[in-house]
């Protein structure tokens, strides 16, 4: 049971550092994970689900907007989803997204047609590899749970 | 429209002086025709022509008079033409040419007209000159004609009437010569009588004499020496003759000459015994003399012929002829001499009875010169006709009245088009520098735009990783450290904070050049600023083995209110300059009151070098605020501050290179380095000392240096602060309230060890900041003999490294050999880490403490806490760890949280709950509004900037307008005061919360009424920073 314990705890780490390495992540979801406590136990999982359903809504919104059988494009429509979705992409610390809304974003504003679709495919992309790869780690957590083990603080550096 | 006012000046001006020539040349105009038509008034002698010239004159004035008005009218024209049309470059430069052609053509008319009337009155002259001869002339041969005319009827009433006659040749002569006055234009009178061929036998018996006849003679003038009568044939047989009987003596030689034999002469007899008047024979030369000659010639009748007898009758009549000769030449020349002004003319007189050929009777043939008058002559003989011709001697002088004024009028006109053209292409110059200068500040502007966001980002750039680093030492601070260590920390944190302030100043110089820096009021403890700058650069004056001491006069208050960052910042260039020119020796710092100085300059002497710091030779610092204008101006003794104004003198003392005497002047001109050099081998960009310079001047304060190269250098400022003190708390307490955490060396005494009385009282300084009695002695001799003397225990020896490594044996021995009762704690005041203790004290014994300078409170309250063993070693963390203050501030507020993103909502949410805070939160700005309205139910509101529908500038702006509203109410007492309404006034602290943290952001939170700003996401340290500000003393205020 213990080893069990230890080879998930081992695997969960090994895992939220790769997440972190692979640039999915960064400090700022460790600064989540932290406000996490008794007083809120669910709170990581609870943002992550905003988080997600703002992208699934933002995206399509942008999708909409970006459409190209009803001809002009409203780009402040989608300038204005781009910003709200980098504001919450930095706020969980998905580092991938925020980097491609920052760019998307550029292509906003420059009103480049080609860029402004090809990123929007791209964090349709990432953000849902990030989903994934996020319900994997919280798949290991509960598991660890269920084991009776304790979650570990990773300590990226 | 300055342009304008030039144009306008430059106008003015050529007015002024287009009225003087006016004036000028009018009154020569005038003055000058006076004198001339004087000169003809006075010659002439007529009324009329005065009138005249006055006539001319008035004309003349009116003239002037037109040209002035007119010249007065150019320029008022031109001031309204300028005012309110933009001028055309070209349209001038046509105005101008215009202008100059037309002037041109006036000079040209005025020349032309004062030339033709100089002509005129030539002219006019002349004709009065020339008629004036003419008619004399005339009356004068009439005079003479007339009594040839006499003559003739004496003849014929004493020759023919009388027989025998009465007249003979003698008596003829005689008579004539005495009666010549009367005919003042005859040279001489001869009488021919009439003898017809019948009668010639018998009249030349009668006479004695036969008649000869005179064609032959013409033919051949003879001279007239040679003139011999006898010699000339008798007359040929003719039908008659007329020989000449009588003559003046003048004319004899004609006597018995046929009269009738000469040409000229027959024809006139003929002519006049036909006419029976006075007939002249044209010009010719006259016999004997061979002048120019004329004869008159009048027929002697016998009886006394009507008026209107026939020519035959008359011929019939004929007894004889009387002859006057008129010798033109000289009785003209007679008559022009009697004349005035003959000299100016020319006279000519011509027989003009054949016009094709007039003869010449008088004068010379000079060459016309176009001017000339024509007078007739009447002479009396119809058949004869004669005229006068008169022309100038001289040539007509030049027109240099005409010339000078048309030529005046032509500069002046040149001068005005000059003038104009100057004036135009200086308009057209300055507004192309105008408007090449306005490209260029428009540039300047971009670049200054370019040059402060390039400062923000970089001094963002900086400021970030800096955070990490404060962060990190902030950090270290909580875990477990000894007092060293966290001495360290703090030095490394303060430092690190004036390196992010210093950046921040960077920012600042900015703001100084545009005048937009204020300074702040709050109140600050002087000697811990004071020991924070010096921490800052003791690391620099360890290394480099310079001396780094502080002394405050105790007469300065403790707590003063002003800038205390503005301060700092003009110590921190003083000393950095310092510093960096200071090899050797040391940097000192005094502060004193103004008074202070003033009270002890009169006792103080010439400072010796032994008596500085370091015992090196400084630069004479009283030199260095001699120039101040508050010492100076009336006399230090009657400088005076009101009472709550505290007026320090910083002197910032070293022993470095000093300045060059030739760069002292440039000293505070920012940019400027002593030399190229330098800032290679010290680095620095000059800017410091500008910058102190503007801000003692903000702080109503004078900077002055005084520098000696090789020496060092002084440099001295005086600023001025309010007292921080209340009055009571000073008297009561003034060691407890500022240094609480230095209370347990109270009571203790110390001896200081050192001969250098200025080092001396830094040490003693700081002593006695800690509550330290401190006694100071020269020597260790002294200072064991205190020991054994004293009544009270001394706790420590502070002895100087110098003394030290010079007397420590002594010391020790003489320790050893009578050993105190309580033996004290040895400390040694180090320059530098490397010090070394000898080992020989070392052994047995526990080891002296080393201080290492600068002297601070916080750095000697630490080492002498280790050293001593006393206080607490436990970690000072009343305060705890930031979080823990945090929960400690945020537990049970009530705070909204505002931003239209659910996400950051929620983090930003949890964020805050953490750390025990009562959160809601609100989607948009109109909602925050809603929750808002005074009275506030919440503490504090977190409020996104950027949102749809309403950002967080405007939702601010809405809810200051409203409490404001509210708090007008309550003032007026028409509010009602709510439950927990213990307030005055409502104002709910707003914090902006954003990603960018650039400077502007931070002013534009500011303005809307935002009262801080935290990033997103949030940060415990600067969260802390922010909500304490207000939470803090609000709950002071409850409390």
């Amino acid at each position: 049971m213990d080893a069990l314990i230890t080879q998930l705890q081992r695997q969960f780490r090994d895992y939220t550092i790769s997440l972190y390495q692979q640039g999915f992540l960064d400090d700022q979801f460790t600064e989540l994970k932290k406000l996490q406590d008794d007083g809120s136990p669910d709170f990581v999982a609870e943002v992550l689900t905003l988080f997600f359903e703002d992208c699934v809504k933002l995206i399509s919104n942008m999708a909409r907007a970006l459409d190209q059988t009803t001809g002009n494009v409203d780009y402040s429509k989608v300038g204005a989803s781009v910003h709200q979705l980098k504001g919450s992409s930095s706020s969980v610390g998905a580092k991938r997204v925020k980097a491609l809304c920052v760019s998307f974003k550029d292509y906003c504003d420059t009103q480049n047609f080609e860029g402004c679709v090809r990123c929007l495919q791209q964090v349709d992309i990432e953000y849902k590899t990030l989903k994934t790869k996020l319900q994997d780690l919280f798949n290991l957590e509960k598991q660890i749970i269920q084991a009776g083990g304790r979650v570990p603080q990773v300590d990226i550096n | 429209m300055s342009l304008f006012h030039v144009l306008g000046f430059a106008l003015k001006i050529g007015h002024l002086f287009w009225m003087l020539c006016c004036w000028f040349v009018s009154w020569f105009v005038d003055n000058g025709i006076e004198d001339k038509s004087g000169l003809l008034v006075g010659s002439v002698g007529d009324l009329e022509k005065t009138k005249m010239t006055t006539m001319k004159k008035k004309n003349k004035m009116c003239f002037w008079n037109r040209i002035s008005i007119s010249g007065l009218k150019i320029p008022s024209f031109s001031y309204q033409f300028l005012g309110s049309v933009k001028f055309n470059k070209a349209w001038w430069r046509k105005l101008v040419v215009a202008w100059v052609v037309l002037w041109v053509l006036v000079s040209i008319w005025t020349f032309w007209y004062f030339s033709s009337q100089a002509m005129e009155k030539r002219k006019e002259t002349l004709t009065s000159m020339c008629d004036e001869r003419a008619r004399m002339l005339q009356d004068q041969f009439n005079v003479s004609m007339n009594h040839v005319q006499a003559m003739s009827i004496l003849i014929s009433t004493f020759h023919h009437g009388k027989i025998p006659s009465a007249i003979d040749q003698r008596t003829f002569s005689e008579y004539t010569d005495r009666t010549s006055f009367e005919r003042p234009l005859t040279s001489g009178v001869a009488y021919a009588m009439r003898v017809l061929h019948s009668e010639r036998e018998e009249f030349e018996r009668q006479q004695g004499w036969s008649i000869r006849r005179m064609d032959s003679l013409e033919q051949n003038p003879v001279h007239k020496d040679e003139y011999d009568p006898e010699a000339l044939e008798p007359s040929p047989v003719q039908e008659e003759y007329a020989p000449v009987i009588f003559a003046q003596d003048t004319v004899s030689h004609v006597v018995s000459l046929d009269m009738l034999s000469g040409k000229e002469d027959r024809e006139n007899v003929l002519r006049a015994r036909r006419s029976g008047k006075g007939v002249l024979t044209a010009p010719f030369p006259l016999l004997k003399t061979n002048r120019l000659g004329v004869i008159l010639t009048f027929a002697v009748y016998k009886r006394d012929l009507p008026s209107n007898a026939t020519p035959k009758e008359r011929i019939e009549a004929t007894n004889g002829y009387l002859g006057g000769v008129f010798d033109i030449e000289s009785l003209v020349e007679n008559l022009l001499q009697q004349l005035a002004s003959k000299q100016t003319i020319l006279v000519n007189v011509y027989d003009t009875t054949n016009h094709s050929q007039p003869i010449s009777m008088y004068g010379s043939d000079v060459s016309a010169d176009g001017l000339e008058r024509v007078s007739l002559l009447n002479f009396g003989d119809p058949f004869r006709k004669h005229e006068m011709r008169c022309r100038f001697k001289q040539k007509p002088p030049w027109p240099v009245l005409s010339m000078v004024t048309s030529f005046g009028i032509l500069v002046i006109a040149l001068l005005v088009a000059h003038i104009i053209h100057a004036t135009v292409s200086r308009i057209t110059k300055v507004e192309e520098d105008c408007h090449k200068m306005e490209q260029l500040k428009k540039k300047a502007e971009a670049a200054d735009v370019a040059k402060s966001q390039f400062l923000a980002t970089v001094s963002h750039e900086i400021r970030t990783p800096m955070n990490g680093v404060l962060g990190m030492l902030h950090m270290l601070m909580d875990t477990e450290l000894d007092v060293t260590q966290q001495d360290y920390v703090r030095t490394a944190q303060a430092s690190g904070k004036a390196l992010v302030s210093l950046i921040n100043e960077v920012l600042d110089q900015a703001k100084i050049e545009s005048g937009k820096l204020e300074l702040e009021d709050v109140r600050f403890d002087l000697r811990g600023i004071l020991d924070d700058v010096l921490s800052l650069f003791s690391g620099k004056s360890q290394q480099k083995g310079v001396e780094l001491a502080v002394y405050i006069s105790d007469r300065v208050p403790e707590m003063l209110i002003g800038d205390p960052g503005r301060f700092r910042q003009i110590l921190t260039n003083l000393m950095g300059n310092s510093i960096k020119f200071t090899e050797k020796g040391h940097i000192f710092v005094t502060v004193h009151l103004v008074e202070e100085l003033f009270e002890s300059i009169d006792g103080e002497t010439a400072s010796s070098p032994e008596s500085t710091l370091s015992g090196l030779p400084v630069a004479d610092r009283k030199r260095s605020w001699e120039n101040f204008k508050a010492f100076s101006s009336s006399g230090h003794r009657s400088f005076e501050q009101s009472p709550p104004d505290i007026n320090l003198i910083v002197a910032v003392e070293d022993t470095g290179i000093g300045i060059p005497l030739e760069a002292q002047s440039r000293i505070f001109t920012p940019f400027m380095q002593v030399g190229p050099s330098i800032s290679r081998t010290h680095g620095g960009t000059g800017i410091g000392l500008s910058i102190s310079k503007c801000l003692v001047g903000l702080m109503k304060g004078e900077i002055g240096f005084s520098s000696t190269p090789k020496v060092g250098s002084t440099f001295t400022f005086t600023a001025v602060f309010s007292n921080g003190m209340q009055q009571t708390e000073r008297k009561n307490d003034p060691q407890n309230n500022n240094q609480p955490i230095f209370s347990e060396f109270r009571g203790m005494k110390a001896v200081v060890v050192d001969h250098r009385p200025a080092r001396a009282k830094v040490s003693w300084y700081h002593f006695q900041r800690l509550g330290i009695r401190v006694e100071v002695v020269p020597r260790v001799e002294q200072a064991l003999h205190y020991m054994k003397i004293g009544t009270c225990t001394v706790n420590m020896i502070l002895i100087e490294q110098e003394i030290w490594n010079r007397e420590a044996d002594v010391f020790i021995k003489k320790l050893q050999k009578e050993p105190l009762v309580l033996s004290p704690k040895l400390i040694l005041l180090a320059n530098s880490v490397e010090s070394s203790i000898p080992d020989a004290y070392c052994t047995g014994r526990d080891p002296p403490i080393v201080i290492v300078k600068p002297l601070r409170a916080s750095m000697l309250a630490a080492t002498l806490q280790r050293g001593l063993g006393i206080g607490n070693r436990e970690p000072p963390q009343q305060k705890g760890p930031p979080a823990l203050i945090l929960r400690n501030l945020l537990l049970g507020r009530k705070i909204l949280i505002v931003d239209d993103n659910n996400v950051n909502l929620r983090v930003a949410a949890g964020a805050l709950k953490k750390y025990g805070a009562d959160v809601v939160c609100a989607e948009s700005g109109i909602k925050a509004i809603s929750l808002l309205k005074p009275p506030h139910e919440f503490d504090a509101c977190f409020m996104d900037i950027q949102m749809p529908e309403m950002d967080g500038f405007e939702a601010t702006k809405r809810i200051r307008d409203m409490e404001e509203e509210i708090n007008k109410r309550i003032k007026n007492g028409e509010a009602v005061i709510v439950e927990n309404g213990n307030k005055a006034s409502w104002h709910l602290p707003v914090l902006a919360m954003t990603a960018d943290v650039i400077q502007a952001t931070h002013e534009e939170c500011l303005k809307c009424g935002m009262d801080g700003y935290v990033s997103k996401p949030f940060e415990a340290e600067q969260l802390y920073r922010e909500v304490s500000r207000f939470f803090d003393s609000s709950s002071d205020t409850e409390s």
